[in-house]
């Protein structure tokens, strides 16, 4: 064989590959208009808002833009002592400005943020303000409110003047950048956000454990029942996905307050006495159960797809060679589960670690999870940035635990059905 | 060494599964012990079920079964000690060859290097020696078929069930399977329970043959004997293929009989009729049947050339022939029979042993 072969040809003499390439095109770019409009859709609706958490969560320019003379006469600042004229003079240019724009309102809210008691010195200094004589800004600034003189709110203004910041981050670990520049936490008593995240994991572990263990023996009956009996148990399972969320969690609410259905029954049968009725709700345990009864089917659904693939005649084979009946199942069936064990973990962890209305109804103050938190800044406090850096350390999170799960099993193994 | 003829009795098993039909009827069997035995018959027979009742996995809802003089049915399977065979193989995915074989071994605490020397063994004997490591999703379905029957082997079971092992591959395949599990037998003599559909696949491997309908143990005998005396019309039209009449006795006596047609009458062997006026089906191979046989036969008639079918080997003649148009010839390829063409009349002879007045259907 010459190397005249190696190249083929088509008929009409261009190389086989070439033609090939170009018969193929046509395919490529129907299948691409095809899929466009949901690429489309998913940039629009997925990609491009996360990208915009991620802007929000790190960006700073508002401070820097309200004060640009400030900052670039603070450049050669060193931030041991009090500013030079210069700072005093440029700051007050560009509070002017923005009294004059009346955007100064905005300016008081992020410095107060950075340090208390911004809010009141400046609303000061925009009284005193209109009365200032040309020159010596530094003096006539100092006396406006002794805080002025204090070089401390003159680093927390240069703290402010990067575009982009971290603290929204330190913050959500209950942690900040001190008056040295230097990451230190919070005192004792105002670290919240820890017990949160701990609580949300911890939460969505159990959660998930729960689940595991009451879904295992349902998807296994769900597999092997005759089909009009397993019929009938499927709908009782996707029944809780026909009814709104809010209804299920409401109904929780009637059986687990005090005076509810539960406890009603508990004292009935004497388990408990009617004055001390325990407090199942507005704490951990409602969570715990209204959580673990509303992700149950994200269990169940994947490891019945899996198990119903598993041939009746692998434990029988199992038990003719020789294994007791748990041999045959822990050795032969329950390995050939995992994809599905897999999957549904996933599935039920990722959303109970996100969770927010059951919690936000049930949960009370030590069942609330950080998704509650961070619905409180988005709506309450409307300080976005904060909330859409808890939102991204979130779905690190999850992206983190994806990997974990990814190295220990493999993600091909996971089916969802 | 005397060999138990009873290694494996069925007696008086019944088995229902809804408590209306019985499934399995009166079912009485006994197997010796190393012997290879198939339970034949069309599917709803019952010989699946027989089989899963002496696995284990189907209790027997009367009667008894015995392995080796000792009553099972209250022992749970794992701890019959009996090899199974299933009808997709059953082996492990998720476990190497090594880890199929192993399993029975592993949970029998044998110790690594017994386990590895049976394994070693077991995977010779089916020619697999190599394929340790392989997970069974790599397999052909002839390799994993190979790795079932030395799963089922490797423990040494004093019995061996096979649920249709070789539906599920190609026909040249299964007849070399056939070949390789017969040796197999033949070369450890185990006690084999085959359960089939296949009659070529019966005929070839067993030393008898158990041949199930409608719950029923409807002849049990070597494969020889089923074909060439089958007791009933079932087993003739089952095993093997098959020319009938219909028709009714008008005299029997000195081990013969006359039958009468719609048209014509034939001499037949008589058994399962006993008296004149008996209704029958009169049952003949269609190798028994000649044409211008050299020496003298009972019956001699003339037949309609309808279809002829060539096959190589063998012509297939379809005959007219006193009044049957389905009368089937197997003709030999050889000179002799050159005048075989559709529309010629030919003369056809058999002798009456080999019509068998059987019951009628």
């Amino acid at each position: 064989m010459s190397s005249e072969t190696k190249q083929i040809l088509t008929t009409d003499g261009t190389p086989l590959e070439v033609s090939l390439k170009k018969a193929e095109k046509k395919n490529k770019i129907k299948a691409f208009l095809l899929v466009a409009p949901l690429l489309l859709f998913l940039i629009i609706t997925y990609i491009f808002p996360i990208g915009e958490m991620l802007f929000r969560s790190v960006d700073d320019r508002m401070v820097t833009n309200m004060l640009p003379k400030t900052f670039k006469a603070m450049e050669k600042w060193d931030g041991k002592e009090l500013p030079s004229e210069e700072v005093f003079e440029a700051f007050y240019l560009d509070y002017k400005f923005l009294v004059e724009e009346k955007t100064f309102g905005k300016l008081a809210t992020q410095l107060n943020y950075e340090k208390n008691g911004f809010k009141s010195i400046l609303k000061k200094l925009k009284r005193k303000m209109k009365k200032f004589e040309q020159g010596n800004y530094k003096e006539q600034i100092m006396n406006v409110h002794k805080r002025w003189a204090n070089v401390e709110y003159w680093r927390a203004i240069k703290r402010r003047a990067p575009d982009i910041t971290y603290s929204k981050y330190l913050k959500a670990m209950d942690m900040f950048k001190n008056e040295e520049g230097k990451i230190s936490q919070v005192s004792e008593d105002r670290r919240v956000h820890r017990i949160l995240w701990l609580r949300t994991l911890e939460v969505a572990f159990f959660v998930t454990i729960l689940c595991f263990l009451m879904a295992y023996p349902i998807a296994h009956l769900l597999a092997t029942l005759p089909m009009k009996y397993s019929n009938l148990l499927m709908i009782c399972v996707l029944l809780p996905f026909w009814t709104s969320l809010l209804v299920r969690t409401a109904s929780w609410m009637i059986l687990l307050q005090q005076q509810g259905i539960v406890n009603d029954f508990f004292v009935w049968i004497g388990l408990v006495g009617d004055e001390n009725r325990p407090e199942m709700m507005y704490n951990k345990t409602g969570t715990y159960v209204a959580m673990t009864q509303i992700l149950l089917p994200f269990m169940v659904l994947p490891l019945y797809s899996v198990m119903k693939t598993i041939s009746p005649s692998l434990m029988r084979a199992g038990k003719s060679l020789g294994g007791t009946p748990f041999v045959a199942f822990w050795k032969v069936y329950f390995p050939l589960t995992i994809p599905g064990i897999g999957a549904g973990c996933l599935l039920v962890f990722i959303l109970a670690i996100g969770y927010y209305i059951t919690p936000a109804l049930v949960g009370g103050a030590s069942g609330t999870l950080i998704s509650n938190q961070i619905a409180f800044h988005m709506k309450s406090t409307l300080d976005w940035s904060f909330a859409s850096a808890m939102g991204l350390m979130l779905l690190t999170g999850v992206l983190v635990i994806y990997w974990i799960y990814n190295k220990l099993v493999g993600v091909d193994n996971i089916k969802l059905g | 060494m005397s060999k138990n003829s009873e290694f494996v009795k069925f007696d008086k098993v019944d088995k229902s599964y809804d408590g209306k039909v019985l499934v399995v009827k009166d079912l009485n069997l006994d197997i010796s012990e190393g012997e290879f035995i198939t339970m034949l018959g069309p599917s709803g027979s019952g010989k699946t079920t027989c089989l899963m009742m002496l696995a284990g996995f189907e209790t027997p809802t009367n009667g008894e079964i015995y392995l080796d003089s000792n009553p099972i049915s209250n022992i749970p399977p794992h701890k019959r000690g009996i090899g199974m065979v299933f009808q997709n193989y059953a082996l492990f995915p998720h476990m190497t060859v090594y880890e199929n074989l192993a399993f029975p071994l592993k949970v029998r605490k044998v110790s690594k290097d017994e386990i590895d020397k049976k394994v070693d063994k077991a995977l010779s004997m089916v020619s697999l020696i190599g394929f340790e490591n392989r997970m069974p999703g790599q397999l052909s379905g002839g390799q994993q078929q190979r790795v079932a029957v030395a799963r089922a082997l490797v423990f040494d079971p004093a019995v061996v069930l096979m649920d249709e092992p070789l539906g599920a591959l190609d026909k040249n395949l299964r007849e070399s399977m056939q070949y390789e599990i017969k040796h197999i037998h033949e070369s450890i003599g185990v006690t084999v329970v085959y359960v089939t559909h296949d009659q070529g696949e019966a005929l070839t491997m067993s030393n008898r043959i158990a041949v199930f309908n409608d719950g029923k143990v409807q002849q049990l005998s070597s494969p020889d004997k089923l074909y060439e005396e089958p007791v009933n019309s079932f087993v003739a039209e089952f095993i093997g293929e098959n020319n009938t009449f219909q028709g009714e006795v008008s005299d029997i006596s000195d081990g013969k009989c006359k039958v009468k047609l719609k048209e014509g009458e034939i001499v037949a062997n008589p058994i399962n009729v006993n008296a004149k006026g008996d209704k029958t089906t009169v049952s003949i191979r269609p190798e028994r049947a000649l044409i211008n046989p050299s020496q003298k036969m009972d019956n001699n008639y003339k037949g309609k050339i309808e279809e002829v079918i060539y096959h190589g080997d063998h012509t297939r003649v379809r005959l007219n022939v006193l009044g049957n148009p389905e009368f089937i010839l197997k003709v030999p390829n050889s000179s002799q029979n050159i005048d075989i063409k559709l529309g010629n009349t030919i003369n056809i002879s058999w002798n009456s042993t080999d019509a068998r007045a059987l019951d009628p259907k």
